[in-house]
């Protein structure tokens, strides 16, 4: 549907995007991923054809969209977005949401129809006579997110559209966006910091780092088998460097990591340099001497709590069995096992569960 | 010297002038504020579009533009005076039209002089729009005049301001009137000249009561302003709504 290829923007000489190919497909959700300053929003505004790329290009459904800007209007109006910082005209807020049926010279009575719905669905049918510039900035939000949405657009481009909104409305957004997509089948592309959003939405996403598309796939592929080290950073791995690929039967490799051995799954040859990357909550924390029956496809690595680190519900325990090692478990069992710095534990994890990547 | 007791026979002469509707003060009044509205009507419909279309688009020598006419706004009522009177004097490029010593006359000096800062003011208003209202705009697919109209409609009060502005320059001048109109009884003496001629001939009671009016016509206009731009804002607070969420 929305075709990406070789696109690159400049800013002045800063080039901040590059060489990005994408394939957005009909009706999908994808997130692109990334810390801030990535280019993320760059991407978006070329995608809505506010910009023109320095290089590259963008095709809707085959049809280029370099040409003169009438054309670039008419595929822009089978859009929406909703931008990061929401501007809203100093009128009513009813009113605000109507402009770009205006723009479209969509019938009053209709307008009117479909703008209350809109409101509704955002939760500020009492706010429709307000002035839209005394609103909060959660409010505004919503407001920019039912502007878009009243479009009934072919495609949806957000640009961190939760960023300003409280959990509760947060979660209301993103009920929205599933049921827009899935009732109304439209594609939508999500530009978010935040992960676990990028998680609950995705059918799809991709990463971007300074300015670069570094991995496009599904969930599992970009949490659990990242092409990077700085990707496995971002998805909430501390990887593990210096290791080098000691054996490999038949795809059972055993690694080295200094004076540890740690199992994987993977086809690297012996001999090559790799990094390991494991997600913490595939670590098992157990106390010493009550590991499973040792199989060849399980590690099991004694070591010493190094220090614990509070992550909302959870408890981030880094271990210290030769290696670092990082376990995400509940607080409860932390509880429960008496976790503390300096206390002695086995660090339990499936091979299937190292993510193996060659260095370069 | 004026004596203390001068001035205040003139103060009580103006309020009966005043209070007795007297024809020749009313024929001024209304002379003066139909050549001072019809310029600020005229600037207004030249100073939008014409301040929109220095906003919107890019050009070589935009910013020296915008200096000259940012210069303008002081410039000297006598200097408009000279030059629109070289103009359409007898013997200037517009004398056939005979507008010299005419109300038309005085309009277009009035409309002249208040030009620039009604353009000015009007550049000022658009560039204080939101830079991501403009991008808002196109994104929800509005046409490049559907913008530029959204976009003046946003700054409607700054620009109001502007108008208001250039009337109160407008109808508060002396230079464009007296040279250009000639402050001829009953047909283009208005306000601020009479109140030259009066003192000059020492008719202080009209002089005042002249003053006053102007003074007064500068209050409605201003309860007009207040009244058209705190209406905006306090909408908000008559209209009451929580969030549902």
């Amino acid at each position: 549907m929305i075709r990406i290829t070789g696109l690159s923007h400049q800013f002045g000489r800063r080039e901040v995007i590059h060489g990005i190919d994408l394939e957005i497909r009909n009706g999908e959700i994808f997130t692109l991923i990334g810390p801030s300053g990535s280019g993320k929003t760059t991407l978006l505004r070329l995608i809505n054809l506010l910009d023109r790329p320095t290089k590259g290009s963008i095709t809707f459904d085959g049809m280029l969209t370099d040409g003169h800007e009438n054309e670039r209007r008419s595929i822009r109006r089978s859009m929406a977005m909703v931008f990061q910082k929401p501007a809203v005209l100093n009128t009513s807020v009813e009113q605000n949401v109507s402009f770009g049926l205006e723009f479209r010279r969509v019938p009053r009575d209709q307008i009117q129809m479909r703008v209350a719905s809109a409101l509704e669905m955002v939760g500020l049918s009492n706010f429709s006579r307000r002035k839209a510039v005394t609103l909060s900035g959660g409010e505004m939000q919503r407001v920019a997110i039912a502007r878009a949405l009243v479009l009934n657009p072919e495609v949806l481009l957000l640009d961190e559209p939760t960023a300003n909104l409280d959990p509760l409305s947060t979660e209301i957004i993103e009920d929205l966006i599933v049921k827009i997509n899935r009732d109304k089948k439209t594609t939508v592309i999500i530009a978010t910091h935040d992960m676990s959003q990028g998680q609950r939405l995705a059918n799809r996403m991709g990463v971007m780092m300074s300015g670069q598309l570094v991995q496009v796939g599904n969930l599992i592929e970009i949490f659990y088998h990242p092409v990077n080290r700085a990707i496995a950073v971002f998805v909430g791995i501390d990887p593990i460097r210096e290791s080098v690929v000691e054996s490999n039967d038949n795809n059972l490799a055993t690694i080295a990591v200094r004076d540890v051995r740690i199992q994987a799954v993977t086809n690297i040859s012996p001999g090559q340099q790799v990094t390991l990357c494991i997600r913490p909550e595939e670590v098992t924390l157990s106390l010493p001497d009550t590991c499973p029956t040792t199989s060849s496809a399980r590690n099991c690595l004694p070591g010493t709590i190094t220090h614990l680190l509070p992550y909302g519900p959870f408890t981030r325990v880094k271990v210290d069995c030769g290696v670092s090692i990082t376990a995400l478990i509940t607080r409860q069992s932390s509880d429960d096992l008496h976790l503390s710095p300096g206390k002695q534990v086995m660090a339990t994890i499936k091979a299937t569960a190292v993510h193996v990547i060659p260095d370069r | 010297m004026v004596e203390l007791l001068e001035i205040i026979d003139g103060i009580i002469q103006a309020f009966q002038l005043i209070v007795s509707l007297d024809p020749e003060l009313l024929q001024v009044t209304e002379l003066s504020l139909f050549i001072s509205l019809s310029a600020t009507i005229i600037s207004t419909l030249i100073a939008i579009p014409f301040g929109g279309l220095i906003h919107f688009r890019e050009f070589r020598g935009k910013r020296v533009l915008i200096t000259i006419i940012q210069t303008l706004y002081s410039v000297p009522t006598v200097i408009i005076g000279l030059v629109v009177y070289l103009l359409i004097s007898r013997s200037g490029p517009f004398g056939v039209l005979e507008l010299l010593f005419s109300p038309v006359g005085m309009i277009i000096g009035q409309t002249v002089l208040i030009l620039p800062i009604m353009t000015g003011l009007t550049i000022s208003a658009l560039s204080g729009v939101d830079r991501n209202i403009r991008e808002t705009l196109v994104s929800l697919g509005a046409t490049e005049f559907q913008n530029i109209t959204q976009i003046i409609l946003e700054a409607r009060f700054a620009i109001l301001g502007g108008i208001i502005l250039g009337f109160g320059r407008a109808i508060s001048e002396v230079g464009v009137a007296m040279m250009i109109g000639g402050n001829i009884r009953g047909e283009t003496r208005v306000l601020t000249t009479s109140i030259a001629l009066e003192t000059g001939m020492g008719n202080f009671g009209l002089s005042i009561a002249l003053g006053i009016i102007l003074l007064l016509i500068a209050l409605v206009v201003v309860l007009i302003m207040n009244f058209i731009t705190s209406g905006a804002l306090t909408e908000s607070d008559r209209v009451r709504g929580g969030p549902q969420a």
